[in-house]
């Protein structure tokens, strides 16, 4: 079965989780010798490696075809790359980066922050809702120069040009929901991409959701039918042989916050919480790794509380860095208010943290050697770190347990229930085709 | 002669509230009390009440014929007697009767027994005392902790007087021989051994309401069937169930109480069963073997063993760190602190902790007010963490290193003690000028010395000890001494044996 994916960059190009799942469930698909795979990425062309077989598509699009040889570990794979700002969960600072190198580049930029999420303010917003049809036009052109059974679109900046594909080829549409407008903006959605995204879910003829949190959120809030929706749970690579030890240079116990600090993560209640552990425990300090809309209130707000002595704030950590602050943690806090799945909580077990995840996450239905509270329950937070911290037992347990739980969620077994969704798409849409 | 006999555990734990960090050193209160009376008064209507007015209705028709016999834990008759009074009128009714036996258990439901000898004895005879004041039968019967059971608490229980004990027939231990017989205790002859039929137990306690059973459903003459199939030449059939079976674990709707009142018509229609108490089939029966158990045995879980309260490394560092403050608590006469002492170590606490109901077992979850494993560790080390602040806080009992109930008894032994070591050297003037002087307390401090001479003829006593009553006598002028000995011996055997790699020790 050939499947074309509209899919985004890997990392380290692309931080975040929608990149990183698009690569473990790439890897994960390449174990199944049945699955061939034409995979389109959005980039934003800069100063690269022009020798490429590039043609020009709808628009004036720079469209990049190669054989993609990743470590090797894709046979089979075609790999286009469609130039385009479409920026997925970049992080903030990267999005900065990217905004002021386009800039120097050339025009119009459209300003998304870092879960994608568009600001129709001024000029900009128009240009990026442009983009996505650039994109679906693309995904047109190629749709009707290529063999394929199957599309499978990653994220709503995706659905569109998904769409444009089946509308062309005839072929079933599965569209991946890592997130939902309702995750990125809570209450206050951008009416246009709710409209997008549910455009996208009645356009597919199967829906997966990162979780059943998700999935519910597409039931009631996009009044889908339930049938049609999968969940599939993300996973995460195991360990690399550990190249360094990382000597804890403090000798205290480390609790961590790692990720965006923006209303979605719950970055207060991690504050709030080490105010009520510092109470009591005086052998600790608090962590939190991490820049976004709210960091500098949560700096105003630690100083306020009179603990920035014990509170640190480490700014966007990258690359080696995230590595080294998860092997000098003891403890790793995760407070989403929402949280689609939220894969970092298995890194840290990965890397032998005893993680607080909220009940609010996805990755909560999954996990069961993890602490889990409300995100609001400053209490229940508190009291699970101080739970760590004191009293060995615990962090032996999870230590014990952890680790092999997580190594236990394989990218391949994943990839294999998307690969029945594939198949069950495909069937169906062969029969309602045959009906017809 | 064959025998039916009918045990009931009665059993409800004091479950902690919320405990959260900041409680420590705040509140020195531990327990839900709005859950824990809910729970006993939805119980108390679902199960005791009803289920006790089913025995007496079967007494009433059966008169003596029918027996059944209980065990109530210390805690579950607090709880009755804070929130359901009636229900402990109904077992006195029951009591009443004659046709009801009490057995004896530690007081807290606890797994003491593995830990201190001491504590199990003295949390026994709490026990016992209190079923003698309530149903005026003084327990001749032993029934530890969820059936726990091994040669040498065997042994502690015989050395108790005790006729008998209840325990699980695990087939691992049973092998090829059957639980339908009498059994005696592997050091200790005299205590018989009665063991559980699971498969029969559990037809009734876990299978009955279940439709995907080929047995289903189940009814009295069916299971009356079963026990005609049985080899002629078995002696008895042990059901020993929780009581929370009749209504609670199987409701009414089921047909549990009816299938119950049915049953001993079609047993006296249809077999020559009798049924019989614990005391009875102890008296009745001939043993016919040795029953010997090496490692702890249970009555929980498949593995019929005590990982489902000691099979972690949370389990064992609670457990632990509990019995590390028994030094603490036996300096201490606050009653509030001896009563947090008991209700802490029910063994309910540490079965929340199982982490194996993560593969298996719905039985631990339907029991657990925790979300997790987790959850229950932390909230009962926070708890741990404040009783064992207050204890050390607490202000110390004059006597250092004395029960208070057998103070009087001690002092006297000493003194019998002292007289003979003064009958025996004459010229040694000093014991007497101490003991004219000094308060008595600090005179038996000053005994331990010479308790200590008498230990160099140990060796000889030991070897002797059996045969004769005098060394006896010496053995008991220093009970501290082997006490202490032995709790420490006992913790560690444990470890080794139940806890391999897992043990930190």
């Amino acid at each position: 079965m050939k499947v074309l994916m509209f899919g985004w960059e890997f990392p380290p190009h692309i931080s975040g989780g929608l990149g990183t799942a698009c690569y473990g469930l790439t890897k994960g698909l390449a174990s199944y010798e049945d699955l061939e795979l034409l995979f389109v990425v959005p980039k934003a062309h800069g100063d690269e490696d022009q020798n490429a077989a590039s043609l020009i598509g709808a628009n004036d699009v720079v469209i990049k075809r190669k054989r993609f040889n990743y470590q090797d570990f894709w046979k089979d794979m075609t790999y286009i790359e469609v130039g385009s700002v479409l920026i997925p969960y970049a992080s903030p600072d990267e999005y900065e980066r990217l905004v002021s190198e386009r800039k120097l580049e050339q025009s119009a930029i459209t300003e998304t922050d870092d879960f994608g999420r568009m600001n129709f303010t001024g000029k900009y917003g128009k240009d990026l809702l442009q983009e996505v049809t650039n994109y679906a036009y693309v995904a047109q052109t190629i749709a009707a120069e290529n063999e394929f059974d199957v599309i499978h679109a990653h994220d709503w900046l995706t659905y569109a040009a998904g769409i444009a594909a089946k509308k062309i080829s005839g072929k079933p549409l599965v569209i991946h929901v890592h997130a939902t407008e309702f995750d990125r903006s809570g209450e206050t959605v951008n009416q246009t991409v709710y409209d997008i995204e549910k455009m996208g879910m009645e356009n597919a003829d199967k829906i997966i959701t990162v979780s059943n949190l998700t999935r519910n959120i597409v039931i009631e809030r996009y009044g889908i039918s339930p049938e049609k929706i999968v969940t599939v749970y993300n996973a995460v690579e195991p360990q690399e042989a550990e190249k360094k030890q990382f000597k804890k240079n403090v000798k205290e116990k480390v609790v961590t916050f790692l990720g965006r600090v923006t209303f979605q993560k719950g970055p207060e209640y991690f504050i709030e919480a080490a105010y009520q552990v510092l109470q009591k425990v005086d052998n600790v300090r608090f962590v939190m790794a991490g820049s976004g809309d709210l960091l500098r209130k949560m700096i105003r707000r630690a100083a306020a509380l009179g603990i920035t002595n014990r509170c640190h704030f480490t700014d966007f950590l990258r690359g080696e860095d995230v590595t080294r602050m998860f092997a000098i943690s003891d403890v790793y806090v995760m407070p989403s208010v929402s949280e689609p799945f939220g894969i970092s909580p298995l890194e840290a077990m990965r890397s032998n943290v005893p993680v607080v995840i909220s009940k609010q996450s996805g990755v909560a239905e999954i996990l069961q050697h993890a602490i889990k509270v409300d995100f609001w329950d400053i209490d229940a937070i508190s009291d699970a770190i101080y739970g760590l911290l004191k009293y060995d037992a615990l962090s032996d347990m999870f230590r014990t347990y952890g680790k092999t739980e997580v190594n236990n969620l394989k990218w391949e077994n994943a990839a294999g229930h998307v690969r029945n969704v594939y198949y069950d798409a495909f069937n169906e849409f062969m029969q309602k085709k045959g009906v017809e | 002669m064959k025998t039916i006999c009918f045990y009931f555990q009665v059993h409800q734990p004091f479950r902690l509230k919320k405990y959260r960090f900041f409680d420590i050193s705040e509140d020195d209160y531990y327990y839900d009390d709005f859950s824990n009376r809910n729970l006993m008064r939805k119980i108390a209507e679902r199960c005791y009440l009803p289920a006790n007015e089913m025995l007496l209705k079967m007494f009433n028709e059966y008169g003596n014929q029918f027996k059944v016999s209980f065990s109530i834990s210390g805690i579950a008759l607090d709880q009755f007697e804070m929130y359901a009074p009636d229900v402990l009128e109904s077992f006195k009714r029951l009591a009443e009767t004659g046709n009801v036996e009490f057995l004896s258990e530690t007081y807290s439901h606890s797994l003491v027994a593995l830990k201190s000898k001491e504590e199990f004895v003295q949390q026994v005879e709490l026990h016992s005392k209190r079923i003698e004041t309530l149903f005026g039968q003084r327990p001749k019967v032993f029934r530890n902790t969820e059936l726990v059971y091994s040669d040498e608490i065997g042994e502690m229980v015989a050395e108790m007087g005790y006729k008998a004990m209840l325990t699980e027939g695990a087939k691992h231990i049973l092998g090829w021989k059957s639980p339908n017989y009498l059994y005696y205790n592997a050091i200790n002859p005299k205590l018989k051994i009665l063991l559980r039929n699971y498969k029969l137990s559990d037809d009734i306690a876990f299978r009955f309401s279940n439709q995907g059973w080929k047995d289903w459903p189940l009814t009295a003459e069916k299971f009356v069937g079963w026990l005609k199939e049985a080899d002629a030449k078995e002696e008895i059939i042990n059901l020993f169930m929780d009581y929370e079976t009749f209504g609670e674990h199987q409701w009414k709707e089921t047909g549990i109480f009816d299938f119950m009142e049915a049953l001993p018509h079609f047993v006296f229609q249809e077999t020559d069963y009798q049924f019989g108490t614990p005391t009875e089939i102890a008296e009745k029966h001939q043993p016919v073997a040795a029953f010997n158990v090496n490692y702890p045995i249970s009555w929980a879980d498949e593995e019929r063993d005590l990982t489902a309260w000691l099979g972690n490394k949370l389990q064992n560092e609670a457990f632990t760190k509990f019995y590390e403050l028994q030094q603490y608590v036996d300096k201490v006469q606050d009653e509030k602190l001896k009563r947090d002492w008991l209700y802490l170590q029910t063994s309910d606490h540490f079965y929340y902790m199982c982490t194996k109901f993560f593969s298996d077992g719905d039985v631990h979850k339907y029991f657990t007010p925790y979300d997790s494993p987790y959850d229950a560790f932390i909230n009962y080390m926070n708890v741990l963490s404040d009783f064992e602040e207050r204890l050390k806080l607490a202000p110390k009992k004059d006597v250092p290193e004395v029960e208070s109930i057998n103070i009087e008894e001690l002092i006297s032994e000493y003194k019998a003690k002292l007289d003979k070591l003064e009958a025996q050297k004459a010229k040694t003037s000093e014991v007497k000028a101490i003991e004219k002087t000094k308060p008595k307390a600090k005179a038996i401090e000053k005994t331990k010395p010479k308790a200590k001479a008498i230990e160099k003829t140990k060796p000889k006593a030991k070897a002797i000890e059996k045969t004769k009553p005098k060394t006896k006598a010496i053995e008991k002028t220093k009970p501290k001494v082997k006490a202490i000995s032995k709790t420490k011996k006992v913790p560690k055997a444990i470890d080794k044996k139940k806890v391999g790699g897992n043990s930190k020790k």
